[in-house]
């Protein structure tokens, strides 16, 4: 008993405050590389093969159907569409998510904990749900249909409805991300800055923004990606018009269902692509934000 | 605290720009000389319908010097109904069952309640089956209905509730047990409830089976269109896949409708009416042959007679009709939710 | 400290309560609410008995169960594996780590039709994986886990990766001091503080999963009362134009992720409290 306690004592004394582990603190190297291993495997039977598989059949038919598939009309048109969406989507739910987080934060007020789940509600609805309220709102048998149908205002099953039902969706990347980060920086630097005479959007620009900056990043990186990738809801409201209405994702359900398994899994490996770069521009804004 | 006001209004006004821009997108330019037709179809269409618009788009330009383009959304039947009577403003619509069209008719009126009497044939320019796609050599010897119902077989067939070609595949199977049992409606039960226990795997659309058959290698026996078997043939191997025609199926119809409302509010009538009536012009109907379709014109089926075996086949009217149908096996608590419970 | 700020906080000088607010509240109606209400508003035309016909169906009641059931075993491997991979990734080094970190976001990326069509190849009979087992994977509740698994994952991750960075080393030096062994340090000192961070990762994987659509559908087989999810019944059910069907559902299904929300933030309002109060 006496023993361990010993060398225990010794070896934390040695390292003192360093952040690396003591000897002690520290599982044995067989606990340590099975736990590893177990990872590895893990994510290897869950995220890396799955990523392969895509990779190995989009290429299979060779590089040259591999371009055609990417280079097809209807392809180009999905992806301006999803370009469009993700310009629309994105900086309206970065503008609510920066507002929503100064309200939250900045200021005390009853049912606070109410707004912040009604907020993240969005996230736990099924997107299947997600599509459908938007019918009902908009479809011709829903509240404004008629208004909609004599004013000829296409919302649902056109770009209107893809863009509002993946705002819904996307709605609590950017807040979510935000609250956390100005709650824990507290109100003590705005309000010097209030007290010393700068007005509101100055203390919002100069002050609260350059805390806050590599957060908001990471919040439109989170918020870009579902945009991008979103599927059931958009499916809902979307129409399947060719060259039209169709995202990529939905393009690439198409393909699938037009037995075109090489041009679909052509189109899936360059959303894979983009997923990868969102994470490496996610791993560099954390590690700068780590160094901030 | 001013700034702040503006800046809030400002952020206001960028969101609603942005909306509006969004909504502001797609205004269609009905300019002279050019005209846009969407055809809402079902999924088993979209080769068909590819090499008929082409043919039609030349046809009209010769005729009227009218250029015609358009838009095909494609899905499985009764999502694309729900989508009509949500709002996507089709033109015309070319689905599986008439039941959906019915659909749209009553709930919002778009085309009159004898739509179905429009054009020739029920609608139909082009009818179909249903039949059996086996694996090469027809390892497990399957000839026939019954040989669905063996505890050696394994079946895939969408599932009927979101799939119209399911339902024509239920209500084939259906029919031959009516005559095998001469409408013993407990006997037809068992024989249904047995056969849906053979199905393995119950996706929701007639492509997403054809994948699950082909491509996953599930299953001995795939109930099929009979245009989607010999797509399916042609498209992903001549040499690994065989289609058995049962002694009996049902003739499954097809229909097409111009939505009035629509036409009428696009101005798309005249070229929405040619379009479909040039389905049963002798290019649509060779055309549609081409897509393994069977015509309705006696000598382009004569002509292509050595794709299309002739079998017995019965039709939704024994069933008395599509209403009558969907009321005793498809809704909630029918035939079809009997056998799962 | 703690006194003090609160008095700050409520006559702060930071200006555009009302506005920051007003704005958060307006747009939170129009985008989330008033579309949400209208699965209530449907549903409200449905005589009680009818609703609960509806959504006590034997079809719908298997769903729930299976959703619920698939969500959970998802969750709880994605407990026990998403934690093991948080712990490897903060405290040990190995090549290649910075990837594997990088990797761990890839099913928030990808979108998720993609990742069904993927995981259904690999799993299906004839898939890289499917083949090396004698039983079905895909097309059965198993291949349901696996595509929520994956869709969950990253959420315990990242919920408990940054709680175990900010864990001090000192109580863990001090639980070793007075002579605990690693494993005893780990289930009473460090595990009880992750419990939280973890219990908020598998809570939101699990919400999420309830609802996945777009993976499941292609890995599923959706089987009545086997393999068919609850967002598929509503599909199912807007297919046959049953729209007070289908919101009927949705109704039983949104009460449920609201429930489900509320907990999870207030496990994270508690534990929050717990922290200041230290």
């Amino acid at each position: 008993m006496t023993k361990p306690l010993e060398v225990e004592q010794e070896t934390s004394l040695k390292v003192g405050n360093v952040a690396t582990k003591s000897y002690a603190l520290q599982e044995s190297a067989l606990v340590k590389w099975s736990l590893i291993t177990i990872s590895l495997i893990f994510l290897a039977l869950f995220l890396i093969l799955p990523l392969v598989s895509i990779f190995v059949t989009a290429l299979e038919k060779g590089w040259a159907t591999y371009v055609a598939s990417i280079a097809d009309p209807d392809a180009l048109a999905a992806i301006k569409l999803t370009l469009t969406v993700v310009l629309i989507v994105v900086p309206l739910n970065a503008i609510f998510g920066i507002v929503a987080a100064w309200a939250i934060t900045k200021f005390s007020f009853k049912g606070k904990n109410v707004l912040i789940t009604l907020i993240d509600l969005p996230f736990a609805v099924s997107p299947v749900i997600a599509g459908l309220v938007f019918i009902l709102l908009f479809g011709a048998q829903g509240l404004f249909g008629e208004w909609l149908f004599q004013n000829d205002i296409k919302i649902v099953f056109a770009l209107p409805g893809i863009v509002i039902a993946t705002m819904f969706v996307t709605f609590p990347f950017v807040a979510r991300e935000l609250i956390p980060l100005m709650q824990m920086q507290g109100i003590t630097e705005e309000e010097a800055s209030i007290s010393l005479g700068a007005s509101g959007w100055k203390t919002f620009f100069f002050v609260t923004l350059p805390n806050i900056k590599w957060g908001l990043l990471y919040g439109l990186i989170l918020c870009n990606a579902r945009t991008i990738g979103e599927f059931g809801a958009v499916s809902v409201v979307s129409g399947h018009i060719r060259g039209m209405t169709n995202t990529m994702p939905l393009h690439i359900e198409i393909l699938y269902n037009e037995y075109q398994f090489t041009a679909a899994f052509a189109v899936a490996s360059l959303m894979s692509i983009l997923a990868i770069i969102t994470i490496i521009i996610k791993n560099i804004i954390e590690w700068k934000a780590k160094d901030v | 605290m001013r700034k702040k006001k503006k800046s809030v209004l400002l952020a206001s006004a960028i969101t609603a720009s942005l909306l509006l821009s969004a909504c502001g997108g797609d205004s269609q330019a009905n300019s002279e000389g050019k005209v846009e037709i969407l055809n809402v179809s079902y999924d088993p269409t979209r080769e068909l319908y590819v090499e008929f618009n082409e043919a039609f788009a030349n046809h009209w330009k010769e005729q009227t010097g009218q250029d015609v383009s358009f838009q095909q959304s494609h899905g499985g039947s009764g999502k694309q109904g729900r989508a009509v009577i949500d709002g996507i403003e089709a033109d015309v619509v070319t689905l599986a069952l008439a039941y959906d069209i019915d659909e749209i008719a009553q709930t919002r009126q778009l085309l009159d309640e004898d739509w179905q009497t429009e054009f020739e044939y029920n609608s139909s320019p082009y009818t179909s089956t249903m039949v059996f796609l086996v694996r090469k050599g027809n390892p497990k010897g399957i000839k026939d209905w019954d040989d669905l119902v063996r505890d050696d077989v394994s079946v895939i067939t969408p599932n009927p509730k979101t799939s119209g070609g399911a339902r024509w595949n239920y209500l084939a199977a259906w029919g031959y047990a009516d005559k095998k049992f001469n409408g013993d409606e407990k006997q037809i039960q068992d024989f249904m409830k047995q056969l849906f226990g053979n199905v393995e795997v119950l996706d929701s659309g007639a492509r997403g089976s054809t994948t699950t058959f082909v491509e996953r290698e599930i299953g001995d026996v795939l109930i099929a269109w009979e245009n989607e078997a010999y797509l399916s043939i042609n498209e992903l191997g001549v040499d690994e896949f065989e289609i058995v025609t049962p002694s009996l199926s049902i003739l499954a119809e097809p229909p097409v409708a111009v939505v009035d409302k629509i036409v009428d509010k696009k101005g798309t009538r005249e070229v929405a009416e040619g379009y479909l009536e040039y389905l049963y012009s002798d290019e649509g109907q060779e055309i549609a042959a081409k897509n393994y379709y069977r015509p309705r014109n006696e000598e382009i089926l004569e002509k292509y007679s050595d794709q299309f075996q002739s079998l017995d086949l019965i039709t939704i009217e024994d069933f008395g009709g599509w209403q009558e149908a969907q009321k005793k096996h498809f809704a909630d608590g029918g035939t079809f939710d009997e056998i799962y419970q | 400290m703690e006194l003090t700020l609160k008095k700050r906080k409520k006559n702060t000088i930071i200006p555009g309560f009302t506005l920051t607010l007003g704005y958060t509240m307006l747009y939170l109606s129009i985008i989330v609410l008033l579309p949400l209400s209208m699965v209530f508003f449907n549903t409200l035309s449905m005589s009680w008995s009818e609703f609960w016909e509806t959504i006590a169906d034997p079809r719908a009641v298997a769903s729930y169960k299976l959703s619920f059931g698939t969500a959970l075993a998802a969750g709880i491997i994605n407990v026990i594996f998403g934690t093991i991979i948080a712990w490897v990734l903060v405290r040990y080094q190995f090549p290649g780590k910075r990837i594997v970190d990088g990797l761990v976001d890839l099913p928030f990326a990808l979108p998720t039709a993609v990742a069904g069509i993927a995981l259904a190849t690999l799993y299906s009979p004839n898939g890289w994986v499917g083949q090396f087992f004698d039983f079905k994977i895909a097309f059965t509740p198993l291949g349901i886990i696996i595509a929520l698994t994956f869709i969950g994952l990253p959420f315990v991750v990242r919920t408990v990766q940054p709680v175990l960075q900010n864990l001090s080393s000192e109580i863990e030096e001090a639980s070793a001091s007075l002579g605990a062994t690693r494993l005893q340090t780990f289930t009473k000192v460090i595990f009880p503080e992750l419990l939280p961070a973890i219990i908020t990762g598998f809570s939101l994987a699990f919400a999420r999963s309830l609802g996945e659509y777009g993976s499941v559908v292609f890995i599923a087989g959706n089987m009545p009362m086997k393999t068919e999810i609850t967002p598929l019944i509503i599909m199912t059910k807007l297919e046959q134009y049953d729209y007070v069907g289908a919101t009927a559902i949705a109704t039983v299904m949104l009460i449920t992720s609201f429930v489900l929300l509320l907990l999870i933030n207030i496990i994270q309002w508690y534990t929050n409290r717990k922290f200041n109060l230290k």
